[in-house]
């Protein structure tokens, strides 16, 4: 710890050193991300045109593979040698695990001038501050809790819309079962089998519960009957995917729905993207609706975000900043989710050019966040560090994938968080 | 004048004596730094409180106690046990099997050797994702044989997660016993052709010259075998990670890639660690007394 913190003061100084001669240059800024692909591809070249459009140099630095791994990988190494990039993509409790090892910038000036605290939801805030202070910015909102489904199968047994609650859930899923359609098209990851975990104690436990369990890890909340319940639901959920579900990709079980394959789908709003990229349209070829709530509404909110890091130079500091700021403007949150599928991480942007689910996103979240169901995602690493997270997935897939007792899981459930806690 | 050169050409010698102590030590001080540098690097992380950073705060044993504590460890050796065995056990059985067959001075004999060959020249990653597609119920093996009319046929070991280490066995043993059945084969060329006439002529079968002359004799091979096979079982990673991607759930893990979910995924570079030098220890368990009875016996020969 302490070694590691002289090496990156070290590595710091004598990067001063070298740019103390560069006084009022080019605003730079090297942005580490492994969006490579697709949309999110063409919304980072977004950022990019925006970015030297006001004058300032970009240095791409794309590290692609393994979601993520790789390029935290390359982080790691680069923050240990003294020469972090300007900003990273980095979410959730990532963010607070940077900024404890002190290799976070602060962004306050930006935020005061541009009045983030007013545009930014207070849930998100907090992820993006540390010590009240600023040090990442948000670039969207993906809503996990989403059930898709293919309204010409639900129409086959007499449905119109996606169920509303876990019982009206299992009636229609039993009903399609006997029409011999397969209710839930679901991929056997285990961060696939989380999600629909996370949804279960929400819709089941209500958004209080999901807090208490899955973000304070309240030990009582962890071994009551209400997550015994959730196991139970897990296990009836097993019984409607088809059997060749394990290691299938998100995207191969959109594509399920997509074609008739299955009727539903609980996924993030990112499937939306396989819908339109297939020129599929909302409430016509696939309904979007929020996954069953039995104890008040809810939204578990997945939101990615770049973390601004310690740099030396004018030009650095000068373009960290400028990025920062065009992050949060209007007009690159609107380019941006308009391809990446999500909703923009602030107020103040227009939705007109937005589709049905992604209005019906921003007007959930308006209303969650009054009633405090605006919650962060646990298997999407919003609301837990990795080590944490990653305990209780194991548990969850364990579970899903065996005939594991609803009452050993429980009991998993909390040794394993309490083995990773230490 | 005469001194000087006298000198040179004592360095010159000295330089030709030295030749290739000095060629081989850049690689031997990269690999003293690159391998045994790393490996007690490692060591010292797994008693350190080390998460997402190295931190060096001293931690005793307690990340080897956290390892032991996690179902999913426990998953992970059981499979290797599970893994390591049938695979060498099976490899070695076809490779002798392949071997022997080979070895009756056959027509076309250079083409099937190559045939049984070639799995070894592929990467595991392509083995796993063949396979993958072959296992898969709703694509490979088991909707063929229900589009032929074989309705009952069932295959699920894939998606099964009691049965999905053994799929790995498969694919692995797939790819590895034509490299025994080379290693077999070679060393069956090489036994006294003599011995076995001699044998023939005091009226022996041919599965009694097998088992009693030829096989005892390329002993050695077995060995070597079966050291090279524990090995790749031990680091196997990228077969696991194409194959089942570790799954269903965990169930396929092996340790190496549980190493891998815990150091790049995790953040739990202290148990990463620990799980590391268990491997590793794995490893000297297999290799120290085959190098120490190799050393011994090189000096009783020498």
């Amino acid at each position: 710890m302490k070694l590691s913190k002289s090496i990156l003061a070290a590595g710091v100084g004598i990067a001063a050193l070298a740019s103390a001669t560069l006084a009022h240059a080019q605003p730079t800024a090297e942005v580490l991300h492994w969006w490579t692909s697709g949309g999110e591809a063409k919304a980072v070249a977004a950022l990019k045109k925006d970015f030297e459009e006001h004058g300032g140099k970009w240095e791409d630095s794309p590290v692609a593979g393994g979601a993520g791994d790789a390029a935290m990988t390359v982080l790691r190494s680069r923050v240990l040698s003294g020469d972090a990039p300007s900003a990273v993509q980095l979410k959730g409790p990532a963010i607070q695990e940077w900024a404890e090892q002190g290799a976070l910038a602060n962004l306050d000036d930006v935020a005061k001038k541009e009045d983030w605290d007013a545009v930014i939801p207070k849930r998100i805030q907090d992820i993006m501050k540390y010590d009240g202070d600023y040090v990442a910015v948000p670039v969207n909102i993906h809503r996990v809790n989403w059930i898709w489904s293919n309204p010409e199968l639900l129409a086959k047994v007499g449905a119109k819309e996606g169920p509303k609650t876990w019982k009206e859930f299992n009636e229609l899923a039993e009903k399609l079962k006997a029409a011999g359609i397969t209710p839930l098209a679901h991929g056997g990851q285990p961060w696939q089998d989380a999600t629909i975990f996370e949804t279960v104690v929400l819709g089941m436990g209500g958004p209080e519960f999901y807090q208490k369990a899955l973000v304070d890890l309240d030990e009582d909340a962890l071994k009551s009957d209400t997550m015994k319940k959730v196991f139970d639901e897990m296990r009836t959920i097993r019984g409607y995917v088809d059997p060749d579900f394990p290691g299938r990709d998100w995207n191969l079980a959109t594509a399920m729905v997509m074609n008739g394959k299955a009727a539903m789908q609980i996924m993030g709003d990112w499937a939306k993207g396989e819908f339109l990229a297939a020129g599929k349209v909302p409430g016509k070829d696939f309904l979007c609706s929020a996954t069953p709530a039995d104890n008040g509404n809810g939204f578990l909110f997945n939101t990615d975000s770049f973390a601004m890091f310690k740099v030396s130079g004018e030009d650095k500091i000068e373009g960290q900043k400028l990025l920062a700021e065009l992050i949060m403007g209007k007009k690159f949150q609107k380019t941006f989710n308009l391809l990446k599928g999500s909703i923009p991480a602030r107020t103040g942007v227009s939705l007109d050019d937005f589709d049905e689910c992604a209005k019906k996103s921003a007007a959930d979240m308006e209303a969650d966040q009054k009633t405090g169901g605006f919650l962060p995602s646990m298997a999407h690493g919003m609301a837990l560090p990795g080590h944490l997270s990653g305990a209780i997935v194991d548990v969850v897939t364990a579970h899903f994938n065996s005939d594991m007792s609803s009452d050993e899981a429980v009991n998993r459930l909390v040794e394993a968080v309490e083995l990773a806690k230490d | 004048m005469g001194a000087s050169s006298s000198t040179e050409s004592n360095l010159m010698a000295g330089l030709q004596r030295n030749l290739s102590k000095i060629v081989v030590a850049p690689s031997f001080a990269a690999s003293l730094f690159f391998v045994y540098g790393f490996i007690l690097w490692t060591a010292w992380m797994a008693f350190s409180k080390s998460r997402m950073m190295p931190v060096y705060d001293w931690a005793g044993l307690r990340q080897y106690e956290r390892l032991w504590q996690m179902e999913r460890w426990h998953v992970a050796i059981e499979n290797l046990l599970i893994f390591g065995g049938l695979f060498i056990v099976i490899c070695l059985f076809l490779g002798c099997l392949l071997a022997v067959l080979l070895d009756q001075r056959i027509r076309a004999e250079g083409v099937l050797r190559t045939i049984f060959l070639y799995p070894m020249a592929l990467s595991f990653i392509v083995t796993g994702t063949v396979w993958k597609w072959i296992l898969n119920p709703g694509l490979g093996l088991e909707k063929m044989m229900h589009d032929l009319g074989w309705a009952s046929f069932k295959f699920d070991w894939l998606v099964n997660s009691d049965f999905a280490i053994y799929t790995v066995v498969i694919a692995a043993v797939w790819q590895a016993s034509g490299f025994v059945m080379a290693m077999f084969l070679a060393a069956l060329r090489g036994v006294d052709q003599d011995i076995i006439r001699a044998a023939y002529m005091d009226g022996a079968s041919l599965p009694r010259i097998y088992f009693g002359i030829i096989i005892p004799s390329i002993r050695p091979v077995f060995l070597s075998a079966i050291v090279v096979l524990a090995h790749l079982a031990v680091k196997s990673f990228d077969l696991v990670i194409a194959l089942t991607g570790g799954g269903p759930g965990y169930s396929s893990d092996l340790p190496a890639t549980f190493m891998y979910t815990m150091a790049f995924q995790r953040n739990q570079l202290g148990i990463s660690a620990a799980s590391a030098m268990m491997m590793l220890a794995t490893v000297m368990a297999i290799i120290v007394p085959y190098l120490y009875s190799e050393l011994r016996g090189g000096k009783k020969n020498g």
